[in-house]
């Protein structure tokens, strides 16, 4: 028998370069002659711009080309906005600033010089005269008709209004005994890739191309929006996503400075780099999150739940970037959670904001979905007087499956569930009965000690093309080479989720071959046919299907081929370990059929030569992983400081391809929901300055901070894709988060607190107890 | 502009440079050693992390002028005749790595860890690597390959 791989924890294939430093990302790529980029941002959330002076700019030895807003903002097309909502309002957004500048991190000009030192010393000589205006930076007080108004032609700051759900959300909360009410808040976060957004371009004057390298999660779809950007076809554009660290969604996007670099390098005709600053990428990358919404739930005494209402101010940011207005959708997609909810309301006040765009962060809009109903779940569960666990259980669907999905009052049908195993999976890992004692002990003792528990479910493997901004589908093609080493071509854009190994092993499994007998090409435009690229936990279950497809078709060819060589028909050929053969025994390797199709001397008459394959995989559902996680913290009750006692998560993420991969994604994310829960928050000022615009200010959890995570799985295979996977990569950023802010809160209840507002710092902690002390004194 | 001579991984450079030239821009655009990444540009993050006369140090907050007569290790330098170092077979065993962007700075954050304690507890770990920021893994995978790092030193110079 042949090893199998799949379900096995195989060592990484991607690893030993980048391990050694051998990787390229972006900025490793050295072009002889390159030039380089650096932005003059905007020091006010909200100004005129009078008058921008480059003279002692461009007079300084070294520097190239200065280009302001009037220079190019004309010559590039808009930055795109992917999404579309009724009666929406879009603002232009040009790729420079013009008239106004709208943020603290708005591009206003740029320096090309000749290396990167210079360039900063250029933009420093660059004189801008600003005429200051009142900014607007609060999502709930912009719609008010009374503030000043950020893009005036719209006469107002609200984006869009939209309504969703199902059911009859009136009559629902009428027929509950208990209304619960709750204002929660959902704080902008920076999602902080390790590596930087870096571009580089380099124009072929000679064959009118121009490559870009950029660090994208999408490179396909960024080289169909920058080539209209540009005024250049398609087919001229090479885009490459090399090795890319991290994205987190801050990367699934078409920002400005890839036009404008592309734009420079074809003007000047040599290479242009610009690679992002840590402070630019605070300021002039995507933020996620920002939402403050009102919730209102209503329940039956026995905890039944009748209906929910989730009012939500969105704060967009000043201008659109690729999906800015699809995020709030999206939390309202998710606002059922895992529990039946007869009638489901979301009103959603889009509004502009002086600050930079909203648009995908890990999650994007289901972990604001997750964290309202699961605080609502906790909420319900203190005002009956009931364990948050015994609501949850009350409303959860029974397990479902197969052919039978669930339907929700938000319009969606999950694949599969089964909510119960999963709980009680990580309940008794916990010991549930035993901590909720020792509680009590704990709390006659003094000690702040809190359980809180979080039973999730997400919408994965992005998605159904109709459901989608640009299709949702995933290509690739497999092509296995005449020495019969593997070559798979994969539309989705890795970076760091591991897919060169996965992949590898599906094709090594499907054909009887080691993992490193394959190869998984993606991100470069020129060499993969076109693809959608890797996001919203799609990577697998959409991507992986397209190679499964793709293996399936080759096998379907090579097996043909084998008949043929054999003498038999092809439906008498078993194949089994890299080998076809025969009812009475004759066999052929699959690499011997690989050679012989492709020296095509002798091949079947109808048969093309060659073996090679390609399949795009159009999902007909979206996938909807799930699970428990529970944290146990205690709390200082001298300094506030929150420690963590214990952290469990099970969850049923399908089938799995790679055990270590998927833990790998569930602890990273788990550490971002922490970093949400506790410590980050982009913070502007009342006047709209950036304050939080390093990492000394905006607080990326390390590695003391978090604790020892206890995994386990269930699992419950997808019916949409022949793998059953489901998707893994946001599990963690959405799972955990009430969890953890539901342990503080549980912990705080001897305080009477019943809700706090993320993130929950030391600070916020010992203001309520030192409040408490001074009122007993 | 300034002479300055620098061993790195073994070979002597003899350059000269703008005096404010920061220690990883000299790695990384002089002598082409990419493995050194800049991730925040103020001490913060790690990525940059290399040894200069063998303490780990943030390359992106160091003049190059600064590092004139030091001897510097970088990742590229940590492999021998194309083994693996131990901290870097840690890594890869137990996916110590998702992106890759911080590892090269983790890796010589643990070099200097074990360095100075061949055999840390994982709180050891953790706080010893409070000065590097990772994304991606949430720190368990990396606190393992560490661990794991630590075994096979010990059974290697229990060996000779």
């Amino acid at each position: 028998m042949a090893e199998k791989f799949v379900g096995k924890s195989v060592k990484r294939t991607e690893d030993p370069r980048l391990i050694q430093g051998l990787a390229h990302y972006v900025d490793d790529i050295k072009l002889p002659d390159t030039l380089h980029a650096v932005f003059l941002r905007s020091i006010y959330p909200h100004a005129r711009i009078k008058k921008i002076d480059t003279s002692a700019a461009v007079k300084l030895p070294g520097v190239v080309a200065v280009y302001t807003g009037k220079d190019i903002s004309q010559k590039i097309g808009a930055v795109p906005c992917g999404a579309s909502i009724p009666e929406m309002k879009v603002p232009d957004h040009r790729v420079l600033a013009t008239s106004k500048v709208y943020w603290v991190g708005h591009p206003v000009a740029v320096v090309i010089a000749e290396n990167k030192y210079i360039g900063r010393d250029a933009v420093d000589l660059i004189n801008v005269d600003y005429e200051e205006l009142p900014p607007v930076l609060d999502e709930e007080k912009a719609a008010d008709p009374k503030s000043p108004v950020i893009h005036e032609q719209f006469g107002s700051n609200v984006a869009y209004k939209m309504t969703a759900g199902e059911g009859d959300i009136e009559a629902a909360l009428k027929s509950a005994d208990k209304i619960v009410k709750q204002k929660i808040l959902h704080r902008r976060l920076a999602p902080i890739a390790m590596e930087p957004r870096g571009v580089q371009a380099r124009y072929y004057p000679g064959e009118q191309e121009l490559t870009l390298w950029s660090s994208s999660q999408i490179p396909h779809l960024a080289r169909t929006q920058l080539s209209l950007m540009l005024g250049m076809p398609e087919n001229k554009l090479r885009f490459i996503a090399p090795e890319v660290g991290g994205g987190f969604g801050s990367k699934l996007n078409v920002y400005a400075e890839e036009a404008i670099v592309g734009y420079a390098s074809m003007q000047l005709g040599r290479p242009v780099k610009w690679i992002e600053g840590r402070r630019e990428n605070i300021q002039g990358t995507i933020h996620g999150r920002g939402q403050a919404g009102y919730i209102e739930i209503g329940c039956k005494k026995d905890g039944t739940i009748t209906g929910f209402r989730y009012n939500v101010f969105a704060d967009m940011g000043s201008y659109f970037q690729l999906l800015t207005p699809a995020i709030p959708t999206l939390t309202g997609l998710m606002l059922s959670g895992c529990y039946k909810i007869p009638a489901i309301q979301m009103n959603v006040t889009a509004c502009f904001t002086n600050k930079m765009s909203t648009d995908a962060y890990r999650g994007a809009g289901r972990p604001e979905a997750t964290y309202v109903i699961e605080r609502a779940m906790d909420l319900v569960a203190l005002e009956l007087g009931m364990d948050a666990v015994e609501v949850r259980r009350k409303n959860f669907p029974a397990p479902f499956g197969g052919d039978q999905p669930f339907k929700t009052a938000t319009g969606l049908f999950y694949d599969s569930g089964n909510y119960q195993g999963a709980l009680d999976k990580a309940l008794k890992m916990a010991d549930y009965t035993k901590l909720r004692d020792e509680q009590k002990r704990a709390r006659s003792e003094g000690r702040l000690l809190g359980i809180g528990v979080s039973t999730y479910v997400e919408i994965c493997a992005m998605g159904p093309s109709p459901a989608m901004a640009a299709g949702g589908w995933e290509s690739a093609t497999v092509r296995i080479e005449p020495t019969c080493k593997v070559t798979i071509l994969t539309g989705a854009s890795p970076h760091g989720q591991g897919q060169e190994t996965s992949f590898s092993q599906i094709a090594a499994d499907e054909l009887g071959l080691q993992v490193n007998d394959v190869t998984v090409i993606h991100g470069d435009t020129a060499v993969v046919q076109y693809g959608i690229g890797t996001f919203g936990s799609r990577g697998t279950a959409v991507g992986g299907t397209a190679v499964y497809m793709s293996l399936q078709k080759l096998k379907e060819k090579a097996k043909k081929m084998a008949a043929h060589l054999l003498g038999v028909d092809a439906s008498t050929v078993t194949f089994a370990d890299g080998k076809f053969t025969t009812k009475d025994g004759k066999s052929v390797t699959i690499q011997e059929v690989a050679l012989g199709a492709h020296l095509a001397k002798n091949i079947p008459p109808d048969m093309e030569p060659g073996l090679s394959a390609t399949s795009f995989f159009e999902p007909k559902n979206f996938t909807f992983p799930f699970g428990t996680h529970i944290a146990v913290v205690e709390i200082d009750n001298e300094t506030g400081e929150i420690h963590f006692r214990r952290y469990i998560a099970v969850d049923d993420c399908g089938k799995v391809i790679n055990p270590l991969l998927v833990h790998g994604q569930v602890h990273g994310g788990i550490v971002q929901s922490l970093g949400q829960a506790l410590y980050e928050e982009v913070v502007y000022d009342d006047q709209g300055q950036l304050v939080s615009g390093s990492l000394m200010d905006y607080a990326v959890p390390k590695a003391a901070q978090v604790p020892w995570f206890e995994l386990d799985s269930t699992e419950t295979p997808s019916p949409v894709n022949p793998l059953g996977v489901k998707g893994v990569g946001e599990a963690g950023s959405i799972g955990a988060t009430p969890a953890i802010v539901a342990a503080v809160v549980d912990a705080m209840a001897p305080y009477g607190i019943k809700h706090l507002d993320m993130p929950i710092k030391p600070e916020s902690i010992w203001r309520i107890i030192a409040k408490k002390k001074a009122g007993a004194a | 502009m300034k002479k300055i001579s620098v061993t790195v991984n073994g070979t002597t450079h003899q350059s000269e440079i703008e005096p404010r030239l920061l220690l990883v821009h000299y790695l990384r655009d002089v002598l082409n050693l990419t493995g050194t990444h800049v991730g925040c540009e103020t001490s913060l993050c790690g990525a940059c992390t290399v040894l200069v006369d063998g303490q780990a140090v943030k390359s992106c907050t160091m003049l190059a002028a600064q590092a004139d007569g030091s001897t510097v290790t970088t990742i590229e330098g940590l492999a021998q005749s194309g083994e693996l170092h131990p901290i870097q077979q840690g890594f890869w065993e137990h996916h110590g790595l998702q992106c890759g962007y911080c590892t090269p700075g983790m890796i010589m954050a643990s070099a200097q860890i074990l360095q100075r304690n061949p055999d840390p507890s994982e709180e050891e770990i953790r706080h010893g690597l409070e000065g590097n920021l990772c994304r991606c893994t949430g720190y368990q995978h990396i606190v393992q390959s560490v661990q794991c790092a630590a075994k096979k030193m010990k059974s290697k110079s229990v060996a000779r």
